[in-house]
């Protein structure tokens, strides 16, 4: 669809003014629009990175930049904010990034690294630490066919090395941090430009594009959506969750824990309050989608997509998490695990918006895990994933909560299972026959992500999983087939 | 020298061919193709799609001008199908719109009623119906049936290995301009721009000098655009040929996985027979090749796999026969290794079952049985510059192997849920295409008025740093600075007559003739300082770093004033030379002869770690000694050992392709089919390159690199059912790659019919 009133944004150091469909996604508005061509189309589907883009929002003073992959973009999120491509990042003489990958022979082909590039880039201007595993931690949303990627590490080490003394200790502080970037010559000058010229494009309030009568579809990351619908999409008038402030953000509460729909994955994964919560969070993480795409993804859009193998929807499963839905000023709570109704089928109405996710806080006496294996270990669909939480009293199970993905239509609660864990003692024994209950509460299918028989096997294994996980003293020695 | 794109690449700057600066009224195309894997075309329905919003044409069979035929080898593929489809993905009808969107949607308005026929997806079951694109092949030496009564033990078995899609980033594509007196000019994403040209001039019914063919660079190619890059480039030129419009395609990557071949799936029985100390006196095989629906290089890379039949040992009682069997998949084509990894698995698989039953580790057998100098190839070919076993020492000495084994009894004593395995992969990989006539290459080199050289060959480059070894080349041989030499996209106007960039030896044999068109304008320029110098003794002149030297010393003639003199003289400043490998033959009528240039040698060891609760696994380090002669460039080649190493483990293990039971590809976009990524690429490979190493028939001493290190990632598999059996001894495991996290863990736990009975499945394994 055509907007009545222009998409206003700063493409590279460019302000930009655009009718094109909200729904066309970035890739297309740079390649074939603009034929800016250093952002490369790999897939359009998120898995291979050649087409990242930086995505920079004005959040109060400062700008906040984001890799994220433009194949998966809409337009329509580009109003208000900056777009960077290579093209953007490029000054007269190669930055420390570039220069790093010529050296290495990080770069064979060519048609990954500008994507490479651009990971990097987020990494420095995002980073934690500059430790090299942080480094390739950001490149796990990038593939190469050519190098096998040992000479991309090495260019990723090089750049740590090389700045370790420029730019550590490292700013926390965004603006300053991405001053201190600019200076090193990482990023051109005129980023520092870019607040002060977005705060005159903002649109005033009421202005923002509004579009035909035609109903919205209501966007969260988009990252499924854009895959599974293109081109419905892009003829779409969209409702973009991104810009709903009020459905963002952890808190605590009383002694719950409240998520905002639209928060992100990554979010998610860097909120000190859910690390404090879960000290194996950055690894239960590490398994969900890439770093590109969990900047996008949303745990409200993993929940609502219905997906029988959605991470998070297993994850928070066996958290014993509550949803509220709202409608209007219209509030409905329901437990997440009567949320899923059959195959892809929600109890929610066709105006109800999914706003909040809420569980109760662990305590000392819970444990937690999650568990996901899949064909590629990282930035695959599960095979099957699970996660367990158990609330311990004098050695046994007080409480329990169980959760299995990719073993039903829906994304499923072990009821049975659970029932069964209260009480018992924890010990292999208890273990096996869980698992052995699961398999009466489960009714995988044989397709790409494995056989029905592997599926049911696997279930079996990531609950042994659990208790070894969470338990490792009592059951390492006794575990075995 | 760095890789001399690097720069560009770095910078987004590289242009690809969907990148070129478009033509005005360019249109685009989008391919309808068969929904069924095999039936009658009864009746094909366009007119709903004619009259879309922004569709200029639809061309169907019947609108080729020429010969509806784009086989390379055997004349079995037509470009469009005409009367019959033979695989989910042919290509039926070509739509061309304003703009990609439109093309497709329009293609999805085509109607095509089938009837439909029997479908073959199985090699083996393809060949007892006598479904086969060739006559089998036979290879043998020795006598294996006088040698089985000689052998202390004998065992036998099936190995199979399955197919990989090449996922090379940049999808296929074309771009067709027509040009005046109704020539064409083709921009095409192609290993082998001249067989673009032939297809396209037979398709049109035009002569060849009406297509040029240009290729700008390949993001990845692998094999994958060796021959399958034609039939884009060939439908848009008969699109821009009928419409006298510029025109273009992009396969989307599931378009492109569908209808595009793989490296070639095989069955293969084997049988082998060892004294009680590990010498392998007999080796009995036979390869059933997944060929798909046309021979596309089926046979080339059949004769390959029979060639590599005994890899990197000395077997004195051979027999493979190989079969290339017809099934309604999309023709399987080139990919990196071209049927000698499918061989070298068999060849592990059975030594691999020997070792087992004597209680011993394979890798006694492997080494005991290593090619040494004076051997002689099943293929007839004397085993010369032989080195297996230096490799093989040196690897085992410098990574140490005894301590290896150790530390990993050690690490399996202590620990029931992690296992660790390992083992070593040697590699021997004959160079030179197997068809003699593909064994030449030509470049056309000119120097300008100021001094900048322009180098032309028939190589592409694909990432492989063939530009960036033929640019050293030029600048080592005319002894100038690298900055004053470019080296040029590959044209088929500039050079003729190119056999593909494949084989590894795209540095090889274009570097040749560089290095001989770059002497002979060196021998005219050292004429033209003779005359300067007033001497006749041109062989006592040199040029050194860009000044020309008199009997060892310095004058005062520098590169530019030589050239101002050269041109003033008249003297021709432009050299185009021809290189054909010599001394190699082969008689397919005895299949003897003398095939390859020279052999690559070395020995990887791999290590892996098995998480025994989950099935899951990590590739923990790869650690080869490597012979690429005196390497031209190290870290081209270093990359390219890695990265071949990293294909080949992603080969053995998480690459699936999977189909359902009416041969519909069900892993067909990145989500479905999963390459390595950076987490799954080994913590470490470690690539020491064989010192003293030099290798006279190669180029400059260097040794070609391209395709040989893939087949270190075999020992992944190995080292995999070691870590396995370590768990469990009596796991049920057939020889079957890729052993994916499922087949590891119903290996693990699973009973024994979990790993068989997959047929009664809705996916086809």
């Amino acid at each position: 669809m055509t907007l009545e009133k222009p998409i206003r944004f700063i493409l590279n150091d460019a302000e930009v003014s655009t009718k094109l469909p909200v729904g066309m996604v970035t890739l297309d508005f740079l390649r074939l629009h603009q034929r800016l061509t250093g952002t490369k189309e790999g897939c359009r589907e998120g898995d291979c990175g050649a087409c990242l883009v930086l995505l920079g929002e004005l959040d109060v003073d400062a700008m906040r930049y984001h890799p994220v992959n433009s194949c998966l973009l809409p337009v329509g999120e580009l109003a208000g904010k900056h777009l960077m491509t290579i093209e953007g990042l490029n000054q007269k003489d190669l930055n420390v990034i570039q220069q790093a990958i010529v050296d290495e022979g990080a770069t064979q082909c060519g048609y990954c690294t500008p994507g490479i590039v651009v990971a990097l880039t987020g990494f420095l201007l995002n980073a934690q630490t500059l430790e090299e595993k942080e480094a390739i931690a950001a490149l796990d949303g990038n593939l190469c066919r050519c190098t096998g990627y040992q000479s991309i590490k090495r260019a990723a080490r090089l750049v740590c090395r090389k700045l370790s003394e420029q730019l550590l200790p490292l700013e926390n502080d965004c603006d300053r941090r991405l001053r201190r970037l600019v200076e090193l010559k990482i990023l051109p000058s005129y980023l520092l430009s870019i607040p002060d010229r977005l705060r005159q494009l903002r649109p005033a309030p009421g202005d923002s594009p509004s579009a035909s009568s035609r109903p919205p579809v209501i966007v969260a990351g988009g990252t499924d959506l854009f895959v599974q619908r293109p081109e419905e999409m892009r003829e779409a008038n969209l409702d973009l969750l991104s810009a709903r402030q009020d459905l963002k953000g952890i808190r605590i509460d009383g002694n719950r824990c409240h998520i905002g729909a639209a928060t992100s994955v990554e979010e998610m994964k860097n909120s000190p309050l859910l690390q404090e919560l879960f000290p194996r969070l950055g690894d239960y993480f590490k398994l969900i989608s890439s770093t590109p795409i969990r900047n996008r993804a949303t745990v409200g859009g993993n929940i609502v997509n219905a997906s029988p193998i959605g991470d998070l929807t297993i994850f928070f499963l066996a958290l014993d998490a509550t949803i509220t839905l709202l409608d209007g000023h219209q509030r409905r709570e329901l437990p997440l695990r009567s949320f899923f109704q059959g195959y892809k089928l929600l109890d929610k109405a066709e105006n109800e918006l999914l706003a909040e996710i809420s569980f109760p806080l662990l305590k000392k006496s819970f444990v937690f895990n999650f568990e996901k294996v899949c064909k590629r270990l990282h930035l695959d669909i599960a095979s099957v994933n699970s996660a367990m939480q158990l609330q311990l009293e004098n050695g046994r199970i007080r409480r329990a909560h169980l959760s299995a993905g990719g073993v039903a239509p829906i994304p499923l609660y072990l009821s049975r299972t659970a029932e069964f864990l209260v009480g018992k003692e924890i010990n292999l024994h208890t273990a096996t026959e869980a698992a052995a209950i699961a398999q009466t509460e489960i009714s995988p299918i044989s397709d790409v992500r494995g056989s029905a028989r592997y599926k049911r096997l696997l279930l079996r294994q990531l609950i042994i999983s659990h208790f070894s996980a969470c338990f490792p003293q009592q059951m390492n020695e006794e575990v075995r087939r | 020298m760095k890789h001399v794109d690097a720069a560009l690449h770095v910078r987004g700057e590289s242009q690809f061919m969907d990148d070129i600066h478009e033509p005005c009224g360019l249109l685009h195309a989008a391919v309808y193709s068969s929904p069924i894997a095999h039936g009658r075309i009864e009746s094909l329905n366009t007119d709903r799609a004619r009259k879309a919003s922004g569709v200029a044409a639809i061309f169907t069979a019947k609108d080729i001008p020429g010969a509806n035929q784009i086989g390379n080898i055997i004349l079995d593929e037509p470009l469009l199908a005409d009367n019959e489809v033979h695989f989910v993905g042919q290509p039926i009808a070509i739509v061309v719109a304003e703009n990609s969107d439109l093309a497709r949607a329009a293609a999805k308005l085509i109607k095509c009623d089938f009837a439909e026929l029997d479908v073959f997806l199985d090699a083996r079951e393809a060949c007892a119906k006598g479904q086969l694109i060739a006559p089998p092949r036979t290879f043998s030496l020795g006598d294996v049936d006088i040698a089985w009564p000689k052998c202390d033990v004998i065992v036998e078995g099936r190995a199979d290995s399955g197919g990989q899609e090449h996922i090379y980033l940049e999808t296929q594509g074309a771009m067709a301009l027509p040009m005046e007196n109704g020539g064409l000019k083709i921009v095409s994403a192609t290993q082998s721009p001249s067989s673009v040209q032939r297809i396209i001039a037979g398709v049109l019914g035009l002569p060849m000098h009406k297509v040029e063919v240009e290729v700008p660079r390949l993001g990845g190619g692998f094999g994958g655009k060796e021959d399958q890059a034609t039939a884009w480039a060939a439908m848009l030129a008969l699109a821009a040929f009928r419409l006298q419009k510029p025109v273009k395609i992009s396969l989307r990557r599931k378009e492109d996985i569908c209808m595009t071949g793989k490296r070639h799936p095989y069955s293969s029985d084997f049988k082998i027979g060892v004294t009680h100390d590990g010498r392998i006196l007999a080796y009995e095989v036979v390869f059933y090749q997944n060929a798909g629906a046309a021979a596309d290089l089926s046979t080339a890379i059949l004769e390959r796999t029979l060639f590599h039949t005994t890899s990197s040992y000395f077997i004195p009682n051979v027999k493979a026969t190989a079969y290339s069997c017809r099934t309604n998949l999309p023709p399987n084509t080139a990919f990196r290794g071209f049927g000698a990894p499918q061989a070298m698995f068999v060849m592990e698989s059975a030594i691999f079952k020997a070792a087992e039953k004597m209680g011993m580790d394979p890798s006694v057998i492997q080494k005991k049985n290593l090619l040494q100098e004076g051997d002689q190839f099943p293929y007839g070919m004397q085993v010369r510059n032989c080195r297996s076993q230096r490799c093989w020492e040196e690897a085992e000495e410098r990574y140490d192997f005894a301590k290896i084994g150790k530390a990993y009894t050690q690490f399996n004593a202590q620990n029931r849920w992690q296992k660790k395995g390992f083992a070593v992969m040697p590699v021997c990989f004959g160079i030179s295409f197997t068809s003699t006539h593909l064994n030449q290459a030509s470049a056309l080199v000119h120097v300008y008025t100021d001094g900048s050289v322009n180098v032309s060959t028939a190589a592409v480059e694909m990432g492989q740093g063939v530009k960036t070894k033929i640019h050293e080349v030029a600048a080592r041989t005319l002894s100038i600075s690298p900055s004053r030499i470019k080296v040029e996209n590959t044209n088929t106007s500039r050079v003729a007559n190119m056999s593909p960039t494949a084989a590894s030896t795209g540095a090889d044999m274009n570097g040749q003739a560089t290095k001989i068109a770059c002497e002979n304008i060196l021998s005219r320029l050292r004429a033209v300082a003779g005359g300067k110098l007033q001497t006749e003794q041109w062989d006592a002149i040199e040029i050194k770093d860009e000044i020309v030297h008199f009997r060892g010393r310095k004058t005062d003639i520098g590169w530019n004033e030589l050239i101002t003199l050269a041109y003033f003289a008249r003297v021709n400043l432009s050299a185009q030379a021809h290189y054909a490998t010599p001394n190699i033959y082969f008689d397919r009528k005895i299949e003897k002869g003398s095939p390859f240039a020279y052999h690559v040698y070395g020995t990887g060891i791999v290590e892996v770690t098995l998480d025994c609760l989950r099935g899951t696994y990590q590739i923990d380090a790869v650690k080869i000694v490597h012979d690429c002669g005196t390497s031209l460039n190290e870290l081209v080649d270093r990359g390219q050992v890695e990265g071949a190493v990293v294909q080949g483990l992603g080969w053995v293990t998480i690459e699936e392709l999977l189909h359902d039971q009416s041969g519909r590809l069900l892993t067909d976009t990145l989500t479905t089919y999963k390459v390595p990524d950076i987490y799954f690429a080994p913590a470490e490979i470690q690539v020491h390159f064989l010192e003293n190493a030099d290798n006279r028939p190669g180029l400059l001493n260097s040794k070609a690199i391209g395709e040989p290190p893939l087949m270190y990632g075999i020992g992944a598999y190995f080292a995999l059912v070691k870590a396995i059996k370590a768990f469990r001894a009596d796991a049920p495991i057939p020889f079957s790659a890729p052993l994916t996290p499922e087949k590891v863990l119903l290996a693990l736990h699973g009973e024994s019919q979990d790993l068989n009975g997959q047929k009664g499945e809705d996916v086809f394994r």
